[in-house]
């Protein structure tokens, strides 16, 4: 099976570097595009090969990138910025990548760049990433050397300039539009939409925000056409997927699969099985902010579409494990934590809205629960939907929480202290 | 007062972007290098390099996790609290850490030597219980693995 | 217009609208926080959530944000959907989970948007059971009190302070529910405009520090309509008294005018009116001493001085109503009476208003000048001498960009879209001073040089925008390369607008202004915006008063016998040795509202009004007469001024103001005598107006009413006293409902206890007030007629060895006479100096701090030197109004040496 992300990896996990990223076919897919397609060409192969982001929201790459002005009206500079922020709890695909073949990420980035004839590129990586900073700066060192960065690349008159921002660290410079704000120098509070970046992003400019995953692919599906991308899949969108288990499961790992992969063959081929005395009670599929799946779902195929129909998210496709020794409610706890540390304060729902929920948790873990607390919950569910907040966080914080309680109601109800002196 | 590279790093980052302010976050990064936090002084004058007033760079330095506004030890131990490492043992580290250190989260050893912080996902969720101290990455923790760790800071000539 | 519905019923709505403005105006009720109608929408509260329908089929509904959703045609929505309902009340619970609950004890109670937003939306019991965080409080000066723990991370705060007033010291620190709004570090906000947080700020986090010294409820505050006296501007303000006290200035809205806001000089500086200098007895002064005496005798004593046979002649005072210097004319003769200005200041008022009411050029509105887009400012340091001008400038410069990014198709209203997309863009601006100024970091290009070189930049300007204005000849190369980018950006504009005045001193560039204005062209749009030194100086200019240095020169002559000085401290206009001449060689009597070294030289003083006190009409910058209204009766025996004058000319039994015995009487007069003010009279609220047959109510249907506060002196519990001279009454009787916009006392609406009840005076939200805004321009630019250019063009600025020309420069606080003496604002003030270029200072040999002396007008003056590196080289600037350095006509040339 093809392998466009990590065929290449060096098993020590050492890092290829130029020769040898060329070596096995690397800056080909550049070198044809510069000579022989226009970015309207560019941008048809990539919709064709139904490439949908892998940051965890999924939308479909080509679509985005067409909303970008072009033409010779259209603002200058535009952007081009990889998200490589990678902070969702349960997540570490892209740090793979990052660490073991950035020129994959650089090629995929001066692609994209060009089919929106964007001459600014940066690279948002977070602070933790120590590695993989100096990995992408060796590279963009080689890149710029070799003549694939910088002004007018391989000679085609097309000019791209690539920096590396690390960032100070907040989960919110993930979001797309939070991750503006943290490139020009701002709070990472997210921004209005509409405009969509697109169309004014970065310092009003249009810009495209890009998982990491989703650019590693561009290079790959350019050098080998639409079609081949797509017969990589096992679902109707293109490619591959990183996908991963963490938890107590024998191997976790992360490993690339076709897209559309069941959980059942992640889980029992790959991580092999939960660890020796555990039982698996359940997994959030893709990240701290999906909805939790259950024992009826292990066949549920690992694509946008399926997953969606089962009640949860592909999001970044890594999985987090619930076994029958951890707490349903310390887990949920632990994200619901996370979360209302990570809510930038910007809206009240999640600002206020999480601490409480975090807190009502709490309660019922040190036997302080009483009754009202699971209605209570749920209304900060509703309270937090979708729509109902700025941007996405509070709404991902929700997922866990409310399907949780769906599915494992028994663990909250048997904390609510009903005895009457608990008041 | 800001040493005369500190003051050229941080000219040489401003140049990168439109305006100087985009900046900031990493001239905070490049202060704190040298001084391990950015203290009320060192944040006027990076304010002043960068044309901004103190209170709109302190705003954006509050925001982030990991600037830090208040001294911290020589080493700064930040230990993965989020979903999978906790499901892999986070809490006995904690309790680990913070009876060998003699401090809550938070705080900073007598000593001087460390500084405990609780700290987001590392992105490491397939081998936690997981650690970074300063720049470097632990993995797979358990206790002896700590102490291990932590005597090798303590004394760094015998690492 | 579109038709939206809202709970099924159709409604005509403007589409360039969002939902919540327009549910406002349609007088629905809606909670909100984050959106305000000057700042526009963000979404960041989550309260004013509606249900949005797809169409008539669509029974689910999703909730969105009214503030962050256009008005579209067809649009449909509930407010009064269940899952709205919820979802609000479920926000304030939210909101409140870390507020502190403190009402009784909190400034803001009975006042408080968060109160109103928390009964609105009917939750009433408190669910959150977990501890709360807490803050720490700053100490913000002497004007805002701090009390973090009562924020509900609205952010409108940080978004009016900075993003619309230019502040640079508030700002949002941290995150998640930990986000505080404040300083750096303890301190005075820098911003001249922080006092509008006080109404900014939807709860008690941000108060007023002044009103804190003597607290008093809003509904136990008698208010009446009235007009800031602390610069031209005439902002519309609601003052409030209890227990014979002023306690507080609020902003009282006027589209036109202040819209929204006030400056911190306009806010805090009512403090004189309580202050100890204040007279409140007539006093006599004998063999050097002045001694307290009843009325009566006071009168007595100045029946001999203003008896038929005497030669009187009467100064008036441009912080004087128009009806008290009307009266003041009328008693000795308009022959006889004279403006009191400083000489210089009266001259370019007069100036000011040749050129206003000449042809080609029209004067602005603040309201206007906010939408112009391009602004060129001409020697005046607005922010210092005309606060919420600088204020309007700073919308200005974002006309441009934001035109550029409504092309994106963001609405007006989505100031979070506009932020990003704007960025740090601004559009043209260009200020040409003599030192640098605070509106500089919005300008695009600052020119400084002395008046006359500003005023040639301006003369050229016109030039290059019209080739037959006169040319200026001899500019240096960066001053043509100013003048081409002037007037490319000006041309360029579709509401271009000069903003000049008095501030430099200078005739030239008054002129210089003017010619910009004309050579712009375009008549009938507003383009020539002028500011003079006080609240009533274009309204004393409009009664043409003889000059100011003829009443000195007449005393001086021999030819008075009397002196009546009205409301002015003459100590301010001269020179000293004019003044003692003046008081030793004729009698003086002087009404005032304070003790001025003047009313100490007087022989017979009187005890006059404040604004507070007393009722009449100020004409701001704009020509707008504008009436203030009698906040409460003075202790003591203070009286107006134009009663005290009244009373004087009966007991000196002359007949001149027989017959005038109020406001209205003295105003139908002034229409009659004086052609500028024809037709005033008719168009103001006088004492006999009434709405539904009753009186407009100074107190609140709430108020506490009888209290024990006198009981001490009597028990009985005091008549109220009446008010003959206006339409509104001392008493919380009268029309309970809203009253004609000119009288409105407060803002009040059922269940809109907070300032935010202005929503419900308005005719539609940020609009006009509902009947129109209050005030009557005066000065209207002639129909037609051709602009003629000036060709008096002064030659370029020469420095002399050894000499500076010195200039004066103002100070927002300190530099105005009656604000200057209020406690909070003296504290902000600046103490004397003399600042000069670090290039003249080396000359000079001082450094920051050392004495420098120069020769004034015959005194010397010796002044600590301070060191402006914007300063012109050759160019000594001196505050105005601080320090022992008064009454001297500036600019003027003068030596200077290190002490
Ligand atoms: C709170 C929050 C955090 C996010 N963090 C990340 C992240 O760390 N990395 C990422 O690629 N996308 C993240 N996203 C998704 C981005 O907003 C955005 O959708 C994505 O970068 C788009 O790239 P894609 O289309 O290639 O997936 C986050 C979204 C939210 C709401
Ligand atoms: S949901 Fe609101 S508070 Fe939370 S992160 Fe998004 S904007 Fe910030
Ligand atoms: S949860 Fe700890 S590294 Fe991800």
């Amino acid at each position: 099976m093809d392998k466009p992300l990590t065929g290449d990896l060096l098993p020590d996990g050492s890092v290829l570097d130029l020769a040898a990223y060329e070596r096995v076919g690397g800056y080909e897919a550049l070198r044809k595009v510069l000579k022989e397609m226009t970015p309207a060409d560019v941008l048809k192969e990539v919709t064709d090969s139904r490439l949908r982001g892998r940051g965890g929201a999924g939308f479909p790459t080509g679509q985005k990138w067409s909303f970008v002005p072009m033409g010779d009206n259209a603002p200058t500079p535009k952007y081009l910025v990889a998200n490589a922020d990678e902070m969702e709890p349960g997540t570490f695909k892209d740090r793979l990548i990052l660490e073991g073949n950035p020129h994959l990420l650089i090629e995929g980035m001066i692609l994209s760049a060009y089919t929106i004839q964007a001459t600014q590129g940066y690279i948002f990586l977070r602070w933790a990433y120590k590695l993989a900073a100096e990995r992408i700066t060796r590279a963009l060192a080689e890149a710029y050397d070799k003549g694939y960065l910088g002004k007018n690349i391989l000679g085609s008159g097309y000019s791209f300039e690539l920096h590396l921002h690390t960032s100070a660290g907040r989960y919110m410079c993930g979001e797309e539009t939070g991750l503006l704000n943290a490139l020009e120098g701002k709070r990472a509070n997210p921004r209005a939409k509409p405009p969509f970046p697109q169309v004014s992003g970065l310092f009003g400019k249009p810009t495209i925000v890009q998982n990491v995953e989703t650019l590693c692919n561009v290079a790959p599906i350019l050098r080998n056409g639409a079609q081949w991308y797509l017969g990589l899949s096992r679902s109707e969108d293109g490619g591959t997927k990183l996908y991963g288990v963490s938890g107590k499961v024998r191997r976790p790992g992360v490993w690339e699969l076709p897209l559309g992969t069941t959980i059942r063959e992640i889980l029992e081929r790959r991580a092999r099985g939960m660890r020796e005395g555990y039982k698996f009670r359940g997994l959030l599929p893709g990240g701290a902010s999906t909805d939790f799946l259950v024992e009826d779902h292990l066949d549920v195929k690992m694509d946008y579409g399926s997953v969606q129909a089962a009640g949860s998210r592909l999001g970044t496709g890594l999985m987090v494990v619930l076994d029958d020794q951890t707490s349903v409610v310390g887990m949920v706890l632990n994200l619901e934590r996370f979360f209302a540390q990570e809510s930038c304060g910007w809206c009240t729902p999640c600002r206020d809205g999480l601490p409480w929920t975090a807190r009502i948790l709490q309660g019922l873990l040190e036997g302080r629960g009483r009754p009202g607390d699971l209605e209570r919950l749920e209304m900060q569910t509703r309270m937090m939907g979708p729509g109902n907040t700025f941007c996405a966080l509070a709404p991902g914080a929700m997922e866990p929480l409310q399907s949780a309680l769906k599915y494992f109601r028994e663990d909250f109800e048997k904390l609510i202290n009903t005895r009457s002196d608990a008041a | 007062m800001l040493t005369q590279d500190e003051r050229n790093r941080i000219r040489a980052e401003a140049a990168h972007y439109d305006h100087p302010q985009a900046a900031c976050v990493e001239a905070l990064k490049i202060v704190q290098e040298h001084h391990r936090w950015v203290s009320d002084e060192h944040l006027k004058e990076i304010a002043a390099l960068l044309d901004m007033s103190p209170e709109a760079l302190d705003s954006v330095a509050t925001f982030y996790n990991l600037i830090f506004r208040k001294p911290v030890g020589e080493n700064v131990i930040l230990l993965c609290d989020s979903v999978s490492c906790w499901i892999m043992g986070y809490e006995g580290i904690r309790a680990h850490l913070k009876e060998h250190l003699g401090v809550e989260l938070g705080e900073t050893t007598s000593d001087g030597k460390f500084t405990l912080l609780p700290m987001a996902c590392l992105g490491t969720c397939d081998r936690g219980p997981a650690m970074m101290v300063g720049n470097e990455l632990y993995r797979n923790l358990d206790n002896d693995k700590v102490d291990e760790i932590l005597a090798r800071y303590r004394h760094p000539s015998g690492a | 217009m579109a038709t939206i519905y809202v709970d099924d019923r159709p409604y005509e709505v403007d589409p360039a609208k969002n939902l919540l403005e327009e549910c406002l105006s349609k007088g629905l009720d809606l909670p909100y926080f984050c959106w305000h109608p000057a700042l526009g929408s963000v979404g960041a509260c989550r309260q004013c959530a509606v249900k949005q329908y797809r169409d008539e089929n669509d029974q689910r509904g999703r909730i969105v944000m009214a503030c962050m959703t256009p008005a579209m045609d067809g649009a449909r929505i509930s407010i009064r959907d269940k899952d709205a309902v919820q979802f609000r009340a479920g926000i304030i619970e939210l909101l409140m989970s870390n507020h502190p609950h403190d009402c009784p004890v909190c400034d803001e109670g009975g006042e408080c948007h968060l109160q109103d937003m928390t009964v609105m939306t009917g939750h009433n019991y408190r669910g959150y059971r977990f501890g709360k965080r807490t803050f720490t409080n700053q100490q913000l000066g002497p004007f805002i009190n701090h009390e973090m723990n009562r924020c509900i991370t609205c952010y409108r705060c940080v978004r009016y302070y900075r993003d619309y007033a230019g502040g640079k010291d508030l700002d949002a620190f941290a995150s998640h529910n930990h986000v505080y709004f404040g300083r750096h570090e303890d301190g005075a906000l820098e911003n001249e405009f922080s006092g509008n947080l006080v109404e900014i700020c939807p709860t008690g986090v941000f108060t007023d520090k002044t009103l804190k010294q003597h607290y008093t409820r809003k509904w136990d505050l008698q208010t009446a309509p009235s007009v800031c006296a602390h610069c031209s501007l005439g902002c519309n303000t609601i003052a409030g008294e209890r227990y014979g006290q002023l306690r507080r200035i609020l902003n009282r809205y006027n589209a036109q005018v202040n819209g929204y806001f006030l400056c911190d000089r306009g806010r805090f500086g009512y403090g004189f009116v309580n202050g100890d200098r204040r007279l409140r007895q007539p006093r006599l002064l004998q063999d050097g001493e002045s001694r307290p005496v009843s009325g009566a005798e006071a009168l007595k004593r100045t029946a001999l001085l203003l008896g038929r046979q005497s030669r009187v002649i009467g100064i008036g005072s441009p912080r004087a109503s128009v009806e008290a210097n009307f009266a003041l004319r009328t008693l000795v003769g308009s022959r006889n009476f004279f403006s009191g200005m400083a000489p210089g200041e009266e001259h370019l008022v007069a100036r000011m208003l040749h050129v206003l009411r000449g042809a080609g050029v029209r004067t602005p509105s603040l309201c206007e000048v906010e939408s112009a887009d391009a602004v060129l400012v001409l020697g005046e340091d607005v922010t210092q001498t005309a606060p919420l001008l600088a204020l309007a400038i700073r919308q200005a410069v974002k006309q441009a960009p934001r035109r550029q990014a409504m092309q994106l198709r963001i609405p007006r209203w989505d100031d979070a879209a506009l932020n990003e997309v704007m960025q740090q863009q601004k559009g043209p601006l260009y200020i040409a001073t003599p030192a640098g100024t605070r509106l500089d970091e919005a300008a695009t290009q600052c020119f400084r040089g002395a008046p006359d070189d500003v005023a040639r930049l301006g003369f050229a300007v016109a030039r290059a925008l019209d080739a037959t204005a006169p040319p200026v000849r001899g500019l240096s190369r960066e001053e043509r390369a100013a003048v081409q980018a002037i007037a490319g950006a000006l041309r360029k504009a579709e509401r271009p607008v000069v903003v000049s005045g008095s501030g430099c001193g200078s005739e030239a560039v008054v002129d210089a202004a003017a010619q910009v204005a004309r050579a712009l062209g375009g008549a009938g749009t507003a383009n020539l915006c002028f500011t003079a030194a006080e609240c009533n100086s274009f309204g004393l200019g409009l009664l043409n008063a003889m000059g100011t240095a003829e009443a000195f020169q007449r005393v001086a002559d021999g030819l008075v016998d009397t002196v009546v000085v009205l409301e002015n401290d003459l100590y301010r206009r001269v020179g000293r040795a004019s003044v003692e001449a003046m008081l030793a060689s004729a009698h003086v009597v002087a009404i005032d509202h304070s003790a001025t070294d003047t009313v100490a030289g007087a022989e017979v003083a009187f005890p006059s009004g404040t604004f507070a006190e007393t009722e009449g009409t100020m004409v701001n910058n704009e020509g707008r007469a504008q009436r203030f209204y009698q906040v409460f009766v003075p202790q003591g025996e203070v009286k107006p001024a134009w009663s005290w004058l009244g009373e004087l000319a009966q007991a000196a039994g002359r007949t001149e103001l027989t017959g005038l015995r109020s406001p209205d009487d003295l105003l139908a007069a002034l229409g009659r005598a004086v052609a500028a003010f024809e037709g005033l009279p008719e168009r103001v609220a006088g004492a006999s107006f009434r709405v539904n047959g009753e009186k407009v109510p100074r107190l609140s249907p709430r108020a506490s009413g009888r209290t024990a506060v006198s009981a001490n002196v009597n028990v009985h519990e005091p008549k109220p006293p009446e008010d003959p001279d206006s339409p509104l009454a001392f008493t919380m009787e009268g029309y309970p409902q809203q009253p004609p916009s000119p009288l409105i006392t407060r803002f009040w609406a059922p269940g809109w206890n907070s300032v935010q009840s202005l929503n419900k005076f308005q005719a539609e939200v940020g609009g006009a007030l509902a009947g129109g805004d209050p005030g009557m321009r005066l000065i209207e630019p002639v129909a037609n007629g051709a602009a003629a250019y000036t060709d008096e063009i002064p030659p370029a600025f020469r420095r002399r060895a050894g000499e500076f020309l010195v200039v004066p420069l103002h100070h927002i606080f300190g530099s105005d006479e009656q604000s200057a003496v209020a406690p909070a604002v003296a504290q902000r003030s600046p103490g004397p100096y003399a600042a000069l270029s670090p290039e003249d200072a080396q000359t000079l040999g001082v450094q920051d701090g050392e004495f420098v002396e120069i020769e004034l007008d015959g005194g010397m003056f010796q002044l600590p030197a301070l060191l402006m590196s914007s300063m012109t080289v050759g160019v000594l600037g001196v505050p105005v109004g601080i320090g022992s350095l008064r009454g001297v006509d500036l600019p003027a040339r003068s030596r200077c040496r290190r002490v």
